[in-house]
C-alpha cells in the first residue's frame, strides 16, 4: 500500500461519518426549509419560500404581506443575552485567568485543572443545581429571610437575570481557559518594565497586557457566545419558558408548532450567524497575525 | 490483504455495533408504551406483567404535540400510544394509527354507552377511552380568600395571586381555554376573536410566574404558585398534599378531553398491545389507574373500585351546570392564527 | 509581612476574586452532593445523614434501564469515535499531504462548532428522512459524529508531542510501517487515545439535546431520564442520581488528565 492511499484510508472513515451525520443532514435541513409545510408536522415535497417569508413578514388572511418583528425580536434577545453573557464572562474570567497564570507551575496546573472539572459534568445537573439555589425556598431565599433581611421571598428563578447567571455559570471556563493560554504565554518581565517606569498597576494592564492577549480574548468570547446563542437547557430550567430564545422557538417548530420548514429555516439562521461570527473573527485575526508579522 | 482488513475494521465495528445495539428491540414478549408523564399507574402495569408475562417499558411526552412530532418523524416504533380526542381524527387521516377494531374485544362490553363510538372515532375502529377529565385551573384558598367563580380570576388576577401563577406551556390549551372565558367559540378562525385572546393573555402575562405543562400538581402541593392551569385529577393529587387547593368551575364553562388507548402503524408488538387494551377496559383494573391518576374513566363498574375520596371527589364530578366543552379538529387556518397569538405572546 | 511575597505583577483584589470564583463555580455542585444524602425531602434544611434517596434510585428499574441505555450508548459510539479518530490524527500528522487536507482538519471540528440545538435538528430530520429506526443505533450513530472531535484532539496533540525520530529509527531498522505502527506508535500513542476515548465517553453519557430529539421508543438515556424527572419539580431523588454521574464525569476526566500529563 502506497504512503497516500494509507492516508486517505486512515482519513476516510471520519470523513465518511462526519460526512453523512454532519453535512448531508444540513443539506437535507436547507432542502426542507425551501418546501412547504404539511399542516400536522413534516413536509410537502414542493418549493415554497413561504419559511423566509414568515422570519419578517406576517401573512395576513387576505394573502397581503405585513411586516411582522416577532421572530426578529426573539433573535435580537438571543443575541443580547448571549452578549451580556459573554460580557459578564470576560469580566469574570480576565481576573481569574491573570491570577492563574502569575502562580507558580504546579499551582496552575492544578488550578487549570479544576476550572476544567465542572465543564465536564452535565449540563442538566450543573443547571439543575442554580435551581436549588435561586428557587422560592431555595438557598439564597432561606439565608434572606432567616436572617430577617426580607420577609418575601425574592423572585430570583424564572427570570432573565437567572438564564443570564446559568449561562455565566456554564461557559465561564471557555473564557478563563483561552485567556489563561495567552496569559501563560505573556513575558511578564513586560509588566515588570512598565511598573518600574512608573506606570500604574492597573495602566500596565491596559497598556500592556491587554493588547497582548487580544487574541486568547477573542477566542475566548467566540467560545462563550457561539454556545450562549444557541443555548436550550439554561433558558428551559431557570427561564420558567417565559421569554422565547432562538433554540426554544426551533425546537418548538417541530413540536407544537408543527412547521418543519419554518424550524430549518431558524437552524439556518442561528448557523449562519455562527459561521459570520466565526469568520470575522478568523478574518481579524489573519489580519492582526499578517499585521504583527512586519 | 491483512492491511485492507486492518483498514476495514473501523467500519465492520460501525456495523457489528449498531446491529448488537439494534437486537433487543426485537427480544421475546415486549410492550412499549409512550404516555403522558406522570399518568401511568406503576401497579397497574406491574399487574400486567405479573398476568402475562409480557414486559412493559414506559416512556413519556408532556403534550398531544410532542407525541404527534415523534410519530411524525418516524421515530415512535410504540404499541400504544395515549393521544387526546381531538388527535385522534389528525392521527387517523395521516395513517399513524392502525385499526383495532375494538368492538371485537372481549371486555368491549364494560365501556359505558356513553363513550361508545364518540364523534372523534365512529365505532371505535381506533381507539378505546383512557382517561377522561377537564381542563380548568385551581386556586389556593389559603392566599386567595375571595370568589372562585369565574374564569377572569386566572385571566385578571387579584393582586394577591400576581406573580404567583403557572400557566400550561401548550397554545392548543391556553388558547382553548382563553376562549371559553371570553364566550368565543372553539378553533376560531376570526383574526379579529384571536386578537382579543392575544389581549387577554398578554394582559395575563407580567401575573404568570412560570409557563410549564409537567410539574403541576408538584408546584401546587409545594406552594411555589398559589394558581395554576391545571387538569382536574392533578388538581386532585395537589389537594391532597394541600387540602386548600380549590379546583375551580367557571361559569364560562370548562374545557373537556378524552385521552384514548390506541395503536400506532409503527407498533411491533401490536398482539400485545390489544391484549393491554383488553386488559385496562376491566373495570378493577382501569380503577386502579383512576385512583392513582385520579382522573375518570369510561368503564362501567369502576366506580366500586374507586378509593372512596376519589370517587366522591368534586374535581372529578363537575356540578351539574357547568358546561363541559370538547375541543374539535381545529381548521389549518385557526392552528395558525393560534400559533401567532402564542409566538407573539412570547416574543 | 503578608504585602512582601506580592509580587510587582499582582493586582489588587485578583486573589480574592478568584477564590471567590472557585467558590461560585463549586457551591451548587457541593449544595447538590450535600443535599443528596439529606434524610428528609427539604432542599435547604440539613437534618441528618441518610441514604434514602440512594436506596430509592437502586430499586428504582425505570432509573436502572436509562443508566444501561447511556452506558452502551456512550461504549459503542466512544469505540467507534476513538478507532477513527485515531485513523484519523494518524493520516493527519503521520501521512502524505493530501488534497482537501485543511478543509478535513476544518471538517473534523465541525460538530464542536456547530450550536447542538442545529445538528440535532438536522440529524433529526436525516433519520427520518430516511426512516432510520434502529433503536439506540439511532442514539449511537448521533453521539458517534460529536465525539469524533473530543476523541481526535488529545490524541493529536500526543502525536504533536510525540518524537517522531523513534518512528523513523524502527523504520531505518527495516520494520514495515504497519510493524512500526504497532509495536513503536501505537504503545506511544496510547496515553493519548485513552484520555480522548474517555473524553469521548463523558460527552456522550453527558448528551442531552441531540439526544432528545433522535431518542427511540425505549432509548431513554440517563439525561433524558433526569430532564423528564426535573420536569416534574425538585427532588432528593434527582440530587441522588445526579451525585452518582457527577462522580462518574469527575472520575474519568481525572484519569484522563493524568493520562495526558505522563510523559
Amino acid at each position: 500500500m502506497t504512503p497516500h492511499r494509507a492516508t486517505l484510508l486512515g482519513i476516510a472513515p471520519t470523513l465518511l461519518i462526519i460526512g453523512v451525520l454532519m453535512v448531508v443532514p444540513m443539506v437535507i435541513m436547507a432542502a426542507y426549509s425551501l418546501m412547504e409545510a404539511n399542516s400536522f408536522g413534516g413536509v410537502l415535497p414542493h418549493f415554497s419560500a413561504e419559511a423566509y417569508i414568515k422570519l419578517l413578514f406576517d401573512r395576513d388572511l387576505d394573502d397581503s404581506l405585513a411586516f411582522d418583528p416577532s421572530y426578529m425580536i426573539i433573535l435580537w434577545r438571543s443575541l443580547r443575552i448571549a452578549g451580556l453573557a459573554t460580557a459578564i464572562t470576560l469580566c469574570v474570567g480576565f481576573p481569574v485567568a491573570y491570577f492563574i497564570a502569575t502562580r507558580p507551575p504546579e499551582q496552575r496546573t492544578l488550578l487549570i485543572f479544576l476550572i476544567t472539572i465542572p465543564f465536564w459534568t452535565n449540563l442538566l445537573i450543573r443547571t439543575y443545581s442554580w435551581v436549588l439555589i435561586l428557587r422560592d425556598t431555595g438557598m439564597i431565599n432561606t439565608v434572606l429571610q432567616g436572617s430577617g433581611l426580607t420577609d418575601q421571598p425574592l423572585k430570583l428563578l424564572y427570570t432573565e437575570g437567572a438564564i443570564l447567571f446559568g449561562l455565566v455559570y456554564t461557559y465561564a471556563p471557555f473564557m478563563v481557559l483561552p485567556l489563561y493560554t495567552s496569559l501563560e504565554k505573556l513575558d511578564f518581565r513586560l509588566v515588570e518594565a512598565a511598573r518600574d517606569l512608573y506606570c500604574g498597576p492597573w495602566g500596565a494592564l491596559r497598556h500592556v497586557v491587554l493588547p497582548l492577549v487580544m487574541p486568547g480574548l477573542v477566542a475566548g468570547s467566540i467560545l462563550v457566545f457561539v454556545p450562549c446563542l444557541g443555548a436550550f437547557v439554561a433558558p428551559d430550567l431557570l427561564g420558567g419558558g417565559k421569554e422565547l430564545m432562538i433554540s426554544t422557538l426551533i425546537q418548538l417548530q417541530f413540536t407544537s408548532s408543527r412547521n418543519w420548514p419554518f424550524g430549518a429555516a431558524l437552524a439556518l439562521v442561528l448557523l449562519a450567524l455562527v459561521m459570520l461570527t466565526l469568520t470575522v473573527s478568523a478574518a481579524r485575526q489573519a489580519r492582526a497575525a499578517a499585521e504583527g508579522g512586519h | 490483504m491483512k492491511k485492507t482488513l486492518t483498514a476495514a475494521l473501523p467500519l465492520s465495528f460501525l456495523t457489528l455495533s449498531l446491529m448488537a445495539a439494534a437486537g433487543p428491540a426485537a427480544a421475546a414478549e415486549e410492550l412499549f408504551i409512550y404516555n403522558w408523564s406522570d399518568y401511568t399507574a406503576p401497579e397497574v402495569l406491574a399487574k400486567f406483567e405479573k398476568e402475562t408475562g409480557i414486559k412493559v417499558t414506559l416512556d413519556v411526552y408532556d403534550s398531544n404535540e410532542t407525541l404527534l412530532a415523534k410519530m411524525k418523524a418516524g421515530n415512535a416504533a410504540y404499541d400504544i400510544v395515549v393521544p387526546s380526542h381531538n388527535f385522534v381524527p389528525i392521527m387517523i387521516k395521516d395513517g399513524l394509527l392502525q385499526p383495532i377494531d375494538a368492538p371485537k374485544l372481549s371486555n368491549y362490553a364494560n365501556i359505558d354507552e356513553k363513550w361508545r363510538n364518540p364523534e372523534w372515532d365512529p365505532g371505535n375502529r381506533y381507539t378505546v377511552p383512557w382517561m377522561w377529565g377537564t381542563t380548568s385551573f385551581a386556586v389556593d384558598t389559603a392566599v386567595y380568600k375571595g370568589p372562585t367563580d369565574s374564569a377572569s380570576l386566572l385571566f385578571t388576577p387579584p393582586p394577591e395571586l400576581r406573580g404567583n401563577i403557572g400557566m400550561f406551556k401548550t397554545p392548543e390549551e391556553v388558547v382553548a381555554v382563553a376562549s371559553i372565558a371570553l364566550g368565543l367559540p372553539q378553533c376560531d378562525d376570526n383574526p379579529k376573536d384571536l386578537k382579543k385572546v392575544e389581549e387577554l393573555l398578554a394582559g395575563q402575562k407580567p401575573a404568570v410566574k412560570i409557563y410549564s405543562s409537567e410539574g403541576i400538581h408538584e408546584r401546587l402541593a409545594a406552594g411555589e404558585v398559589a394558581m395554576h392551569m391545571i387538569w382536574n385529577g392533578a388538581a386532585k393529587r395537589a389537594r391532597d398534599v394541600r387540602p386548600t387547593i380549590t379546583y375551580v368551575y367557571p361559569k364560562e364553562g370548562v374545557l373537556a378531553f378524552m385521552d384514548n388507548l390506541t395503536v400506532p402503524k409503527t407498533a411491533k408488538n401490536v398482539k400485545n398491545a390489544l391484549t393491554f387494551i383488553d386488559f385496562m377496559l376491566k373495570p378493577e383494573n382501569i380503577a386502579i389507574q383512576s385512583n392513582f391518576a385520579r382522573y375518570s374513566n369510561g368503564i362501567k363498574g369502576s366506580q366500586a373500585f374507586l378509593s372512596p375520596d376519589l370517587r366522591d371527589a368534586p374535581e372529578i364530578n363537575p356540578p351539574a351546570t357547568v358546561k363541559t366543552v370538547f375541543q374539535p379538529v381545529c381548521s389549518d387556518q385557526a392552528v395558525k392564527l393560534r400559533d401567532r397569538v402564542w409566538t407573539r405572546l412570547f416574543q | 509581612m503578608a504585602r512582601k511575597t506580592r509580587k510587582i505583577t499582582d493586582l489588587p483584589g485578583f486573589r480574592g476574586f478568584t477564590w471567590l470564583f472557585f467558590a461560585y463555580l463549586y457551591a451548587p455542585l457541593v449544595l447538590l452532593v450535600v443535599f443528596s444524602f439529606n434524610a428528609t425531602r427539604s432542599g435547604t434544611v440539613w437534618s441528618g445523614f441518610s441514604l434514602t434517596w440512594y436506596a430509592k434510585i437502586a430499586a428504582d428499574s425505570q432509573i436502572q434501564r436509562a443508566a444501561l441505555n447511556s452506558l452502551t450508548v456512550a461504549i459503542c459510539a466512544t469505540a467507534i469515535a476513538t478507532v477513527v479518530a485515531t485513523a484519523a490524527a494518524l493520516a493527519m500528522k503521520r501521512g502524505v499531504p493530501f488534497f482537501g487536507r485543511k478543509v478535513t482538519g476544518g471538517l473534523i471540528m465541525t460538530p464542536l462548532v456547530v450550536p447542538e440545538i442545529v445538528t440535532a435538528v438536522a440529524t433529526l430530520l436525516l433519520f427520518s428522512a430516511i426512516g432510520l429506526s434502529l433503536g439506540l443505533g439511532n442514539i449511537i450513530l448521533a453521539h458517534v459524529a460529536f465525539c469524533i472531535p473530543f476523541a481526535y484532539l488529545p490524541i493529536r496533540a500526543r502525536l504533536e508531542r510525540m518524537d517522531e525520530s523513534i518512528e523513523l529509527a524502527a523504520r531505518d531498522l527495516y520494520a514495515t510501517p504497519w510493524q512500526t505502527l504497532r509495536t513503536v506508535t501505537l504503545p506511544l500513542l496510547a496515553p493519548g487515545i485513552v484520555s480522548g476515548a474517555l473524553l469521548a465517553l463523558i460527552t456522550s453519557i453527558d448528551d442531552f439535546i441531540i439526544t432528545m430529539m433522535v431518542a427511540e421508543p425505549g432509548a431513554t438515556t440517563l439525561p433524558l431520564y433526569i430532564y423528564g424527572m426535573l420536569r416534574l419539580g425538585v427532588s432528593p431523588e434527582i440530587n441522588a442520581i445526579s451525585t452518582i454521574l457527577l462522580g462518574v464525569s469527575v472520575g474519568v476526566v481525572t484519569l484522563s488528565h493524568l493520562l495526558t500529563r505522563r510523559r
